[in-house]
């Protein structure tokens, strides 16, 4: 038990919620209800897992410092620079072709990210499936089959897309082109995760990279689109640096626990 | 693995015992809980009313409290992470077992073994088959499956058979449905629309 174990849960934990509340604001908004139940049932799966990943770390915390803990405290009582998700799961919907205002959701930019992340997280899951933390190793176990279903759905939708119109198809390729340097987060070295990995809790993002790659070519291959290059830059959420959206996904998720502390629904 | 007889101990199936817990009376051996089994065998999922919490599996274990032997614990599982009705279903059992004065009992969420279709008795699958509901097939999505697609002009070979008519000719319109478990469908021959309960 220690620090980096609690922080490495968490990691995980605010990944799930954060891209559960993104992928929630199509929920009523969708492009077809099918697709707005499909969404709004991600979003469900993702934030039931982030519940039970913060439960996990309550309980790691309780540990370790004494403190008592709940899910609660996680989610909406941390401040932005506490959150350590990835850069990517909380960019907005809008992608580099659409306007910037929060009403112009561009589906290609949805389904490209949740296709970067479901196949990482299908190749992370089963890892941490035989961690020598039993309780994430069960909460791996229920996930990884979640995820297998969510990274079909973009696998799905990557191909209509990519493989559709003119329009959908400039669109995905303009929400890869976009998305694509975001994941070079998902392998950057770091002492948390070389803490982990030393202690068998999990493995490395830099160990998943080949095979995820792999996954991802081939996706994008069968969706007609290119692999775009990642440029050297890597974004730093999981550290907690974030970019200029996460004030504004945080505040909405908050607002109402913070105006209401504990109450009960 | 389907827990077929709800009266017998189910090691197979069941949830592990807490290490350092002692050891858990076999449940065929007390009456007490052989009645609490009982008792939930009237409890309902409550999005698919026709089958009960054990038939689906959701219902793992009634065994008493290590730490206080006169308290009966419940222990469930649920099934999917975000699963909303897990709370309803807690707060079933509590009403289930207060009106039959078998209250107050603990319950217990466990995620290992984390739940999984293959639970799921023949009994339930034909009834939720009667109730319009296609049961899971065997085959559950493939671990590391870079291409599955639905594409144009290969439909996938796993289609569930149509509720209705019987009918394999069927197609899927939604992988989501209108409960995390389920997918949408619909029949080519009879052209009505049916859930499909996902393999997981």
């Amino acid at each position: 038990m220690t620090q980096q174990h609690l922080a490495y849960v968490l990691r995980l934990a605010d990944n799930a919620l954060i891209l559960g509340q993104r992928n929630s604001e199509w929920c009523g908004h969708g492009p077809a209800l099918e697709e707005d139940i499909a969404l709004a049932n991600i979003s469900l799966d993702l934030i039931g897992q982030s519940r039970l990943l913060y439960s996990h770390a309550a309980a790691l915390e309780t540990a370790l410092t004494g403190q008592t803990l709940t899910e609660d405290d996680y989610a909406y009582w941390r401040a932005e620079r506490q959150f350590s998700n990835y850069t990517l799961v909380e960019l907005p919907h809008y992608g580099p072709l659409a306007g910037t205002a929060h009403a112009a959701k561009d589906y290609a930019v949805t389904i490209v990210r949740n296709f970067l992340y479901a196949t990482l997280m299908a190749h992370l899951w089963p890892v941490l499936e035989q961690s020598s933390d039993s309780h994430l190793a069960a909460i791996a176990a229920k996930s990884a089959k979640e995820n297998l279903y969510h990274m079909h759905h973009a696998q799905d939708w990557l191909v209509r897309l990519g493989d559709g119109t003119d329009v959908s198809h400039r669109r995905a390729q303009a929400a890869l082109d976009y998305l694509l340097p975001y994941t070079n987060e998902f392998f950057s070295a770091d002492a948390l995760e070389d803490a982990v990995a030393a202690s068998g809790i999990g493995p490395r993002g830099a160990d998943l990279k080949a095979a995820w790659l792999a996954d991802i070519t081939a996706g994008v291959d069968e969706a007609g689109l290119k692999l775009p290059t990642t440029g050297n830059y890597t974004t730093t959420g999981k550290l907690g640096i974030h970019s200029e959206h996460m004030g504004y996904l945080l505040a909405e998720l908050q607002s109402v626990a913070r105006q209401y502390p504990g109450a009960q629904w | 693995m389907s827990p077929t007889t709800h009266l017998e101990p189910r090691a197979a199936a069941g949830p592990d015992r807490i290490p350092g817990h002692g050891t858990v009376l076999p449940t065929h051996a007390d009456a007490m809980l052989a009645r609490v089994w009982a008792v939930l065998e009237s409890v309902p999922d409550p999005e698919i009313p026709v089958v009960s919490i054990r038939e689906l599996g959701i219902l793992r274990d009634v065994r008493r409290a290590a730490d206080l032997p006169d308290l009966i614990e419940v222990v469930i599982t649920p099934t999917y992470s975000g699963c909303p009705a897990m709370g309803q279903i807690s707060e079933d059992i509590n009403l289930a077992l207060n009106a039959a004065g078998l209250a107050p009992a603990r319950i217990v969420s466990v995620l290992s073994p984390a739940w999984t279709t293959d639970w799921i008795t023949p009994e339930a699958g034909e009834k939720l088959r009667r109730y319009g509901i296609a049961p899971p097939q065997g085959d559950r999505p493939a671990g590391i499956q870079p291409i599955r697609f639905m594409t144009r002009n290969r439909p996938p070979a796993d289609q569930p058979p149509c509720p209705h008519c019987g009918s394999v000719h069927t197609e899927r319109l939604a992988q989501f449905g209108s409960t995390a478990c389920k997918a949408l469908y619909r029949c080519l021959d009879c052209r009505e629309p049916f859930d499909y309960f996902k393999p997981y």
